[in-house]
């Protein structure tokens, strides 16, 4: 008897020592009545063909947005200013398709807080154009660089374009361009990081950890996926400069603000973003691979409930349809008493957050941090 | 009824069974202090959050800042105590004590096997479990005795037993049986376990698994307690319990249930357990075999503890159908599911957004839970009916000191149970400010759309 004890007590520590390792590759093809999907074929179509491609083409654009201010550098014209204007704008809506990807080499660096921290402080910017002295890499110095800093050396320094160049052609504009230049740089070198930590050793990372416990990759970025759309997008584009929060609209809370005419374009672009990612749409391409809603789908054919995947699009398109036909956000902050509109369209964007939060989490049987539990 | 009584209540036993359990219960109790501690879930759970989660009626018990921690202490050394059997009495005290306040503190952590370890903890100050190996037997001989009445076994079998089969009971719904859920939710997300992992997204393993999991948990009090059975069933017990352990993040629990089902098992194992520990720790066994019985005389006192313990058992049979005085279906309203046994039984997951209004001009805002509330929190919150009525008092405290005239509570709720599609929880035109926690029906939950049939 004792033997027969002392053999299970080793069998169970045994077992509960490895039940956090291992993985099992075999699938047995059933249709039927079998959830068969693989989280890492999910996971390989994630890295491959979204993230890297995407942070690819933003650091492209970045490149490129670091050109036209070279240009715009040796030769300040109204022409210059307009094309560098416009290469921000392109790598700023760049910058919508990767910065839901808080994880790994993104949040080691804090990619998000580092490139897009509003309402940017340009007491601040002032300060350091005019002293010359100024540590980037600090965090408290977050919110007076990436590209909201831009948007005010950009869009923000006069009220028009010959205003604005006044500032680049002044006795000291060689401050003011050392700060341009600093910020672009800091940028740029934010993102050679990330990128080059992701194809050189993360990608491979983040694919193998294909299990299914609180640090795995999958449980990882839906938890980072849903932050984004709930805290960056919802919260960060439209709920905070529409007042939800603080009960008095905030309009100078809008993503570029200066700027003034785009801060829609910017989110439709993130919701985009977000709405194909959730579709495991390709970058740049029509082709889907697998991904939270063929997921969805696969959970689906065993459990027989809700088509939630298509609730979920569904969800994602009223709420684009009715951004669609707002006016740009601080317009429709500034110009309404009270901006119903785009209340209503708040609405439809926040009503997904249930969606993918409690429905699509519990389906996935998603954990949100390591703790015991007995399901409640 | 005489053979009945004389059978397991008073029929001298071993003591040396009683003091095997005592023995292992003191180490898991330690071990589980320890890790707790060693994952840093003292401060995450009882020192960051600003604001804690009360029982109703133990709104007094909260977290004591960095004392905490001397609570944790307090707890460890009188579960040391308890294994070497020092001023035994004292320590099964202090322990209960020490480990219920822990518990009261923040129900956001509720789990039942930590409410099994307190009610297990407060049967056994009733027990004479340092009549046999332990220092106060040791050192003093008087207090010393090889057999105790049967009773003193039987109860904490008793105990075991009505966890198992209360568990299994709870498990008689149609969403268990019929549609094998929470499993078929639970098991395919298990994919990467060792050995079964492949099998686990496959429909007929979901039905397998709940249909075994019920009638288990009904027939294993039975199996453990036929000797006939028993090597069987305990078998089953260790399969059932690491099969648990690897598939669902339950810590300790399947642990301690494993080295609690010893207990059932007759003298000559536990013996043979003391005499390795003899062994190894080269201790006499002499002046534990004192051949003396444990007799209590009947006086006043003893007699209290008889009505004590049997009102405790009597309570722990009905306390579980408490919910059948409440309308509605248990698994939404969650009035009276607590402190049942319902362990493992629902995939239920909510979203609460608070929004704020001043009663006099009408305007309104909404409440960022992560301001107030850690991510287990939010998440307990955001399904569980009396966990959003204390947080909308608390939100209604915080922002009218905060300046905030005439404030007004209401919460848009959304929450969905074993797969069902997420649906409102709580009506939303009510301003939960107004409504007072109380063991009454929550009205203003709004009724469950669909049926659970069964138990």
């Amino acid at each position: 008897m004792n033997r027969i004890i002392g053999f299970f007590l080793v069998l169970t520590l045994v077992w509960a020592c490895s039940s956090d390792s291992g993985s099992d590759d075999t699938v047995i093809v059933d249709p039927v009545d079998k959830v068969s999907f693989e989280r890492s074929t999910m996971l390989i179509n994630w890295a491959d063909n979204i993230i890297i491609p995407s942070y690819e083409a933003f650091s492209t654009d970045l490149d490129l947005l670091i050109d036209s201010f070279d240009t715009f550098k040796e030769d300040s014209n109204e022409d210059n200013l307009i094309k560098f204007r416009s290469s921000w704008m392109n790598a700023y809506i760049s910058w919508q398709r990767v910065a839901m990807f808080e994880i790994g080499p993104a949040e080691t660096v804090g990619f998000q807080l580092n490139m897009n921290i509003y309402p940017t402080n340009t007491d601040n910017i002032d300060g350091f154009i005019t002293t010359g002295t100024y540590d980037l890499s600090l965090s408290s110095n977050r919110s007076s660089k990436g590209f909201p800093a831009l948007d005010y050396l950009l869009n923000g320094l006069g009220e028009d374009d010959a205003s604005i160049l006044a500032f680049y052609s002044a006795g000291d504009k060689d401050a003011l361009f050392m700060y341009t230049e600093d910020v672009l740089l800091d940028m740029k070198s934010l993102t050679d990081t990330v990128l080059s930590d992701w194809t050189e050793g993360y990608r491979d990372t983040f694919v193998a950890n294909d299990g299914a416990s609180s640090t795995a990759s999958v449980d990882r970025m839906v938890n980072d996926y849903i932050f984004y759309y709930e805290k960056y997008l919802r919260a960060g584009k439209m709920g905070i400069p529409l007042g939800v929060f603080s009960g008095a609209p905030l309009p100078e809370n809008v993503e570029a603000y200066y700027k003034g005419t785009i801060s829609a374009d910017l989110f439709l672009e993130g919701l985009n973003a977000v709405q194909d990612f959730f579709n495991g749409k390709h970058f740049n391409s029509e082709t889907e691979g697998e991904s939270l809603a063929s997921y969805l789908d696969a959970l689906n054919t065993v459990k027989d409930g809700e088509d939630l995947s298509a609730l979920i699009n569904a969800q994602f398109n009223t709420a684009r349809d009715l951004i669609q036909d707002l006016s740009s956000f601080r317009e429709e902050i500034e110009n309404n008493n009270t901006p119903t509109a785009m209340f209503l369209a708040y609405d439809e964007v926040q009503k997904a957050v249930p969606m993918l939060k409690v429905d699509m989490v519990s389906a996935m049987s998603i954990s949100i941090d390591f703790v015991d539990a007995d399901g409640d | 009824m005489k053979l009945i009584i004389d059978t397991y209540i008073k029929a001298p036993v071993e003591a040396a069974t009683l003091a095997v359990f005592r023995i292992l219960f003191g180490l898991m109790m330690l071990f589980s202090i320890i890790r707790f501690w060693s994952y840093g879930w003292i401060d995450k759970f009882y020192l960051q959050p600003k604001f804690f989660f009360s029982y109703f009626g133990f709104e007094w018990v909260k977290p004591v800042g960095e004392l905490t921690y001397l609570i944790f202490v307090i707890c460890a050394i009188s579960a040391i105590l308890v294994v070497l059997g020092y001023r035994y009495k004292l320590a099964i005290i202090v322990f209960f004590l020490s480990f219920t306040y822990i518990e009261l503190m923040d129900k956001s952590t509720y789990l039942n096997h930590y409410y099994f370890i307190s009610l297990l903890s407060f049967l056994m100050i009733f027990l004479p479990a340092n009549a046999y190996y332990s220092l106060d037997a040791y050192n003093n001989p008087k207090r010393a005795f090889q057999y105790i009445p049967a009773w003193t076994i039987n109860s904490i079998k008793l105990l075991l037993g009505i966890v198992y089969f209360y568990a299994g009971l709870a498990k008689l719904n149609s969403d268990w049986l019929l549609k094998a859920m929470p499993l078929k939710i639970w098991l395919p997300s298990k994919f990467d376990t060792p050995l079964i992992g492949s099998f686990l997204g496959e429909e007929w393993v979901h039905y397998a698994f709940s249909w075994s999991g019920a009638l288990f948990d009904l027939c294993i009090p039975f199996l453990l307690f036929n000797k006939k059975t028993r090597t069987f069933a305990f078998v089953m017990v260790v399969i059932f319990h690491v099969l648990t352990r690897v598939l669902f993040p339950i810590g300790v629990f399947p642990f301690v249930m494993i080295i609690s089902a010893l207990i059932f098992f007759n003298a000559n194992v536990h013996l043979k357990i003391i005499g390795f520990f003899s062994n190894f720790f080269k201790i006499n066994l002499n002046s534990f075999n004192t051949g003396k019985v444990f007799k209590q005389i009947p006086t006043f006192k003893t007699k209290i503890k008889y009505g004590v313990l049997a009102l405790f058992f009597c309570l722990q049979l009905l306390l579980p159908f408490r919910y059948l005085l409440y309308p509605g279906e248990l698994f939404w309203t969650e009035e009276g599911y607590r402190f049942s046994w319902r362990v493992m039984l629902m995939e239920k997951s909510g979203y609460a957004q608070f929004k704020i209004v001043n009663g006099d001009t009408g305007r309104w805002f909404y409440v960022n839970n992560s301001d107030f509330l850690t991510p287990i929190q939010e998440k307990q919150m955001a399904f569980q009916p009396d966990f959003i009525l204390e947080y909308a008092h608390f939100l209604k405290n915080h922002f009218e000191k905060d300046g905030h005239k005439n404030v007004q509570v209401f919460v848009d709720c959304q929450v969905s149970l074993n797969g069902r599609l997420s649906t409102t929880y709580i009506d939303p035109t009510i301003d939960l400010g107004k409504q007072r926690e109380s063991f009454l029906h929550k009205n203003w939950i709004i009724p469950f759309k669909d049926e659970i049939k069964g138990i």
